[in-house]
């Protein structure tokens, strides 16, 4: 099975066919979620109209782990199994999950500027977010710092291996310390904390995004498997022209 | 073990030939810390609050300045191709040449840092708790910055990526470190950071040789 889509034709045909539906399942979902944010449901009781930028701040941090979760793991494949379609994929997801990061810490920042009266406090959950974002930009300086990009990219592939132990960092941060982030509200043991009317949007953001996240991944790998192509044809163009030269200096056959 | 100390012998006799290079750390340290006086104003009692974070910050950019050097000369000459070839677990290997780099460059670092400390005005009570913080978290600092210098083997303009790949690594040896000295100082138990400390570098110790061996491994099949 995971040999099957190590061919990079079987892959773009495959991807031919879903990335229609993700890119209408990103606009649907966002459409659906988005009116459901900002107008059908309530302001919240403490903190009134800021509680929208949740709908966007919980789906960007969440999608910022589940991004490097899904680097790592194909970084992992690639490292064990060779596959050569999972290099493609983490480096396409790289860009994608320092985009959320960021998205994240700056919906929280403009969040936390009236409900906390500052932009920025040096607790446990925003500074492992921080780092986050920083191992993503590391990751993706380490990815383009070689000339061989083989190399780029098994160097870099351990190192977000490496930088993974920051992911159950920051999903524990808020109960291991004592930080002004609240805890987990939807993902915890005795169902959701939140009332019915809050967590319908939250949750069609939440898919809007995941969708978003599949769709610009395929375009992303297929930018990558296109851009290879076009590296393979221009060293093969160089290989004759070299060929030739010295087939008219007579110095081979 | 016998391979490990001819190793460890190597490069301590390069590094003591070589001499100036951990000189230079420790005086980048002295140099980055004697900055901040001036920076933010020699008042006493500010520079007494902002000291222990002060020098873990330099002890970390010293320590870090000299991680390039780690396995780049023995990658360039071939030396590192030859200790693949050996009936050695590169593992061991790579443990012997942060030792080396621990030495020569942790080791002085702490032997510097009282020094420091009377310059920065740190109360007495807090000499003890740096100097124990320090010494078991350098060692860390070293395990995890040879991640680094492996990774970046053969890369363009390493010595700035490897600043980018590594400091985000080292914060949590930096909070808890800092954290132990502020404890030391307000009168609080210390311990648990310390232990915090000791347990970082344990983890360090099992997982940074394996890590860095494979991507030396990396590096040199490509």
């Amino acid at each position: 099975m995971i040999h099957r889509f190590a061919n990079p034709t079987r892959f773009v045909r495959l991807a031919d066919v879903i990335q229609p539906w993700a890119a209408g399942m990103t606009f649907l979902f966002f459409v659906t979620g988005l009116y459901f944010g900002l107008f059908a449901s309530p302001a919240d009781y403490q903190q009134g109209e800021t509680v929208r930028i949740m709908y966007i701040h919980v789906p960007a941090a969440w999608m910022a782990l589940f991004c490097y979760t899904a680097m790592a793991a194909a970084c992992g494949t690639a490292l064990i199994w060779k596959h050569p379609l999972a290099d493609l994929a983490a480096r396409a997801t790289a860009p994608i999950g320092a985009c959320f990061t960021l998205l994240a810490l700056v919906t929280g920042s403009l969040w936390g500027q009236p409900m906390w009266g500052t932009w920025w406090v040096w607790d446990a959950r925003l500074t492992s977010v921080l780092i986050l974002f920083f191992l993503y930009l590391g990751y993706m300086a380490l990815n383009n710092a070689f000339d061989d990009a083989e190399r780029g990219f098994k160097a870099s592939a351990i190192l977000a291996l490496v930088g993974f132990v920051n992911v159950p960092i920051i999903k524990f941060s808020v109960d291991w310390w004592n930080t002004l982030h609240q805890p987990a509200s939807v993902l915890k043991a005795g169902g959701p904390a939140i009332h019915a009317s809050m967590l319908t949007p939250l949750i069609l953001m939440a898919l809007a995004f995941k969708a978003y996240y599949l769709w610009v991944l395929l375009i992303r790998m297929r930018g990558e498997i296109n851009a290879m192509k076009v590296r393979a044809l221009r060293m093969r163009q160089v290989q004759q022209a070299d060929m030739a030269d010295k087939v008219a200096a007579g110095k081979v056959g | 073990m016998s391979s490990f100390i001819a190793i460890l012998s190597r490069d301590l006799n390069l590094a003591y030939r070589q001499g100036m290079d951990s000189v230079m750390v420790v005086m980048f340290f002295v140099i980055a810390v004697v900055l901040f006086p001036f920076g933010v104003g020699p008042e006493a009692n500010i520079l007494a609050r902002i000291a222990a974070g002060v020098i873990w910050v330099a002890a970390l950019l010293a320590s870090m300045l000299s991680l390039e050097r780690l396995f780049d000369a023995d990658y360039e000459d071939g030396s590192l191709e030859i200790l693949i070839l050996q009936p050695i677990t590169l593992e061991i290997a790579v443990a012997a040449k942060v030792t080396a780099h621990w030495l020569t460059t942790g080791l002085p670092l702490i032997i510097a840092a009282p020094v420091l400390a009377i310059l920065l005005n740190l109360p007495a009570d807090g000499f003890a708790v740096l100097i124990s913080a320090l010494a078991l978290g350098t060692p860390s600092l070293s395990l995890i910055g040879a991640i680094g210098a492996a990774l970046i083997l053969g890369a363009r303009r390493g010595g700035v990526l490897l600043s980018l790949l590594v400091l985000p690594l080292y914060i949590p040896v930096l909070i808890f470190g800092v954290s132990a000295v502020d404890a030391g100082l307000g009168g609080f138990p210390f311990k648990s950071h310390l232990l915090a400390l000791g347990g970082l570098l344990l983890a360090t110790l099992a997982l940074c040789p394996w890590v860095s061996a494979s991507a030396l491994k990396q590096a040199l099949r490509s």
